[in-house]
């Protein structure tokens, strides 16, 4: 028996019709078509399915859609704004942070959930923010460079990100 | 300063911007009007015998919309080595492991087919299962496939030069044994597929692959269709590693479950069916005999090998061999001899990961160097760098060394690491410790026997001249490969990297091999330049002809049409190019012409300008039995430090530091090389230190998730000092070679030499648990060895 809920993903309301045991990652997904949100393991094993749910990252695949209900969620998707990506964002693509992408989302939310904490972390706190995130490809390092510098351009701007 | 505008640059990843922003697809976030869900029944058994397969049950649920069995697949035998094929789609008489598939459901939502899979119905009868290569190995052992009697699905026997004269020559000869484990690949992304067959017949595939032609062909085969029926299309791949390097079930089912409902059909593994799929790492299990003089000059090498295959024989073969051939080099060997035997256990079957085959065979071989150095009193940077090989030599075993930047490596990182400095002076508890590798720089033959081009590429210029494009059947995965190619074909043409458009997985946009065996730089490579140098030649004709000066006196760079005279006149170019873009805001102004007005004029002339390339390589290496596996056009080469910290009281340990220097040949994106030789590292320790698939007395995995089964975190992965090595490697294009197999060979023996020096213990098991540690530390003790 499906079930009324409402939430907010990336500042837009929804009201969607449930399965109980339906997920919030594939609420996600597979009825509300965002895709930028992965799953990798559906066991809150890798980390892919990150999202932010009022202001904490969680595994999207360990919650299910009705304890979402109320929630305010933010996805890979709502990151960008008009002035274009999200500084995290960039310094992904400049450092050469991504290399295949699927774990790219949900270590992008960790590390930009990281900064909205913390501006100014040192590696052993990025290290730490991210470790729930699994990247098979890059060894981490590039990902560690690039949240660094993120913070870096937050410390000079003085803009605050949401 | 490089002669070169594009390639040895940072430049940032064309497919950056898309992943960074979850706009990226990958194979699951692709639909399809009407599409149906596929699931698999996989054998709960390891060894039985199938009586009776009842599907009645799941026929009659209601949203079910196809059942496949044997009995219509057909028992096409496919595999990965045509020498060797023996999977057929689905089990018939019986299953040889836990996992093995026997049938299929199409339905129209997944639940719906994983009910289906739920009341299908298999008799079984139990047969002996055999988990261990000594169990399968007995005389008179139950065998998994007829005709291969104590289990031996392949052995080798090679030997070069004259082993047993030469360790009667030696001053010392020593003899180690040495176990790997089994792993995983373990990439984020499971496997998924789409199969989508139309009333014309025609088949199309999406799939999260490294190698759309070898599945075109093996999907053609096995469903009994011509090749040219079968269009394969890969979208973004979350990392591969080695295990999509072959045709899978998982396809093969979507596509006849397909071609029964015709509709579309979309099926992924879980996490779990990652595992028991598997064909990733197989045990090693090493014994090596070495013998060398006083002076550390290395004499001889015997190598005996037995890799646990599990129940097929996928990349096994390859493995086999490789995990021989792999060890010709990078040093001096006049001698060496392998024995090597594959074993079909009921187990998942092993294939082919990164640095496949020579990953433990290097970590057992450095592991013993490093031994033998300290029995002669030496360096062990000393002992490696009185053997190592330079370009132009080549291998007891045949494989030319083109280039190589060994001895420069192990300069690097005995630099970089500040090794001289630190060996031997640091406290008990610490330690450092190094090794080499090589590794191949594609495959220097197909899989199947063919005289095929390894790659083809077309390059066509959009009709308006702004526009670069490159089409390949190359497979980016994750490594890069799209954005290598789309520089090369910049400098090659020499545009800017803004106007190159890479189009790449699709078996429709030409033949490429794949992402395996480290191959798509120098191959794809090699292809993607000739044809950019094709387009290149045809736009300066064009040009020739219509400003009557000669083609050597024009160049392209950077976008901009260069001539040698300065008294060209091409206003009339200019202005025709104008005039046909009446109210652009982009027109060409400047005192140059523009590329963009070139390729138009040559479109003007010509119509559309293609180009295309091409690349085979040369005949190679050895006439002996088995000589293709190993023989590559180039070879790349690495040395590793890695510092480690021992816990003496629980075992634990932690890596502190890794210095690693590739010789890449020349670099194309220098991030990119960076990024391969710290992702090498960052899985070679997770196979150092914590990676064992893990089994039950009945042969299910233990351990069949990313919890259980460990891979590095960004806790457990150090940063690395990656020092870029450049030779030039003549057979490369400008000069590249590999990066992204060969940097994980040394990472292995690098930490267990490290753990040696922290603790004065030999381990010559993997991985290097704490409990692993800390026995060998309590055994030291209670043998009274003091040494520290």
């Amino acid at each position: 028996m499906k079930r009324l809920i409402t939430l907010t993903v990336n500042d837009k309301k929804y009201e969607v019709a449930v399965e109980p045991n339906m997920t919030l990652v594939d609420l996600l997904r597979y009825e509300l078509g965002l895709t930028g949100t992965k799953k990798g393991c559906e066991v809150g094993d890798c980390g892919s399915c990150t999202v932010i749910m009022d202001g904490n990252p969680v595994n999207s695949c360990l919650v299910l859609a009705v304890q979402a209900n109320g929630r305010d969620i933010l996805t890979i998707e709502g990151l960008e704004t008009d002035e274009g990506l999200h500084p995290v964002q960039q310094a992904f693509v400049d450092k050469g942070a991504i290399q295949c992408g699927f774990c790219t989302s949900g270590m992008i939310l960790s590390a930009k959930n990281l900064l909205d904490r913390n501006a100014k972390p040192d590696e052993a706190e990025v290290r730490m923010a991210i470790s729930g995130n699994l990247c098979r490809c890059t060894g981490y390092q590039k990902i560690v460079e690039a949240i660094k510098s993120a913070s870096g351009w937050r410390e000079g701007s003085g803009k605050s990100h949401e | 300063m490089s002669e070169y505008s594009i390639i040895n640059t940072r430049a940032p990843r064309l497919d950056a911007p898309d992943k960074a922003t979850g706009r990226a697809t990958f194979i699951d976030d692709l639909n399809m009007p009407g599409m149906l869900f596929g699931a698999i029944l996989q054998s709960p058994l390891a060894h039985a015998k199938i009586l009776n397969i009842d599907t009645s049950r799941a026929k009659k649920l209601p949203g079910v919309k196809a059942v496949v069995t044997a009995e219509e697949a057909g028992l096409v035998k496919y595999g990965v080595s045509p020498a060797r094929y023996d999977e057929t789609l689905y089990c018939h008489e019986k299953v040889r492991y836990v996992g093995d598939e026997i049938a299929a459901v199409a339905a129209v939502d997944l639940e719906t087919a994983l009910e289906a899979v739920s009341l299908i119905r298999v008799d079984y009868d139990d047969l002996p299962a055999l988990f261990t290569i000594e169990e399968a190995m007995v005389e008179g052992a139950p065998a998994l496939h007829e005709g291969f009697p104590q289990n031996i699905c392949a052995e080798v026997h090679q030997e070069f030069g004259d082993v047993e004269a030469a360790f009667n020559e030696c001053d010392l000869v020593r003899t180690d044994k040495f176990i790997s484990k089994r792993q995983d690949a373990a990439f984020i992304e499971p496997h998924g597929c789409i199969a989508d067959y139309d009333l014309s017949g025609h088949l199309t595939l999406h799939t999260s692959t490294q190698v759309p032609h070898y599945v075109m062909r093996t999907v053609a085969m096995v469903m009994g269709l011509p090749v040219g029926d079968v269009r394969v299309v890969k979208p973004y791949v979350g990392g591969g590693f080695g295990p999509k390097a072959e045709a899978t079930p998982l396809e093969m089912s979507a596509c006849i479950l397909s071609m029964k409902t015709v509709r579309p059909v979309k099926m992924n593994y879980t996490r779990e069916q990652v595992f028991l799929h598997s064909r990733a790492r197989h045990q090693f299990i090493h014994t090596m005999t070495t013998g060398v003089k006083k002076d550390g000059t290395l004499m001889a090498l015997k190598n005996e090998c037995y890799l646990d295959g599990g129940a097929y024989t996928s990349f096994g073969i390859a493995t086999v061999y490789y995990a021989g051939s792999l060890l010709g080099g990078p040093y001096k060997l006049p001698n060496m001899k392998y024995d090597g035997w594959r074993i079909y256990t009921n187990k998942p079957v092993c294939g082919a990961q990164r640095g496949h085959g020579g990953v433990a065979a290097r970590a057992a071989w450095e592991h013993q160097l490093d031994i033998i150095a300290e029995e002669l009193g030496m360096d062990p940077i000393e002992l490696r760098l009185k053997n190592v090989m330079v370009a132009g030599d080549t291998t007891c075993n045949e494989l030319n060394m083109s280039s190589l930047g060994m001895k420069e490596c192990v300069e690097a990182v005995r630099q970089g690491s500040k090794w001289n400095a630190k060996r031997g002076k640091m406290p008990r508890g610490k330690g450092i410790g190094m090794a080499c590798g090589f590794f191949v720089s594609g495959a220097g033959y197909p899989i199947y026997r063919s005289d095929t081009y390894h790659s083809t590429v077309l390059i066509k210029l959009s009709e308006d001249g702004g526009t670069v494009n490159v089409y390949t059947g190359s497979a980016e995965i994750g490594q890069g490969s799209d954005t290598t190619m789309a520089m090369i074909a910049a400098e090659a043409l020499g545009v800017r990297l803004d106007d190159v458009r890479v189009a790449s997985g699709d078996t429709e946009f030409g033949v490429d091999l794949g992402a395996y065996s480290s191959r798509q730089t120098l191959m794809t490579g090699h292809a993607t330049k000739e044809a950019a140098e094709d387009v290149k030649r045809q736009v300066l004709e064009v040009l020739s002809e219509k400003l009557n000066t000669p083609v050597d006196g024009i160049d392209i760079k950077d976008g901009l049409i260069i001539f040698k005279s300065k008294d060209v006149d091409f206003s009339a170019i200019r202005a025709r190019y104008i005039k046909e873009h009446r109210g652009w805001s982009d027109l060409p102004r400047g005192n140059d012409l523009t590329f963009r007005e070139a390729a138009r004029t040559a479109y003007l002339a010509r119509g559309s300008i293609v180009g295309t390339g091409k690349y085979k390589p040369p005949e190679l290496g050895g006439k002996y039995k088995g000589a293709a596996v190993g023989t590559s056009p180039a070879y790349g080469c690495s040395a590793q430090v890695v510092e480690v910290t021992v816990d003496m009281e629980t075992g634990k340990i932690t890596v502190d530091k890794m210095t690693d220097a590739h010789d890449c040949g020349f670099a194309i994106n220098r991030t990119s090389v960076e990024g391969q030789m710290q992702g090498s590292l960052c899985m070679g320790l997770g196979e150092a230190m914590f990676e064992e698939v893990k089994f039950d007395e009945d042969g299910r995995i233990l351990n069949a998730n990313l919890g259980e089964y460990k891979i590095p975190t960004a806790l457990d992965m150090p940063n690395v000092e990656a020092i870029i090595v450049e030779s030039n490697e003549p057979n490369g294009p400008f000069g590249a070679k590999e990066v992204g197999e060969g940097a994980i060979i040394p990472t292995i023996p690098a930490i267990l030499n490290a753990v040696y020096d922290a603790t004065g213990v030999r381990i010559n098991e993997l991985p290097l648990t704490p409990e692993r540690v800390y026995m060998a530390l309590k055994a030291k003790v209670e043998k009274g060895d003091t040494r520290d």
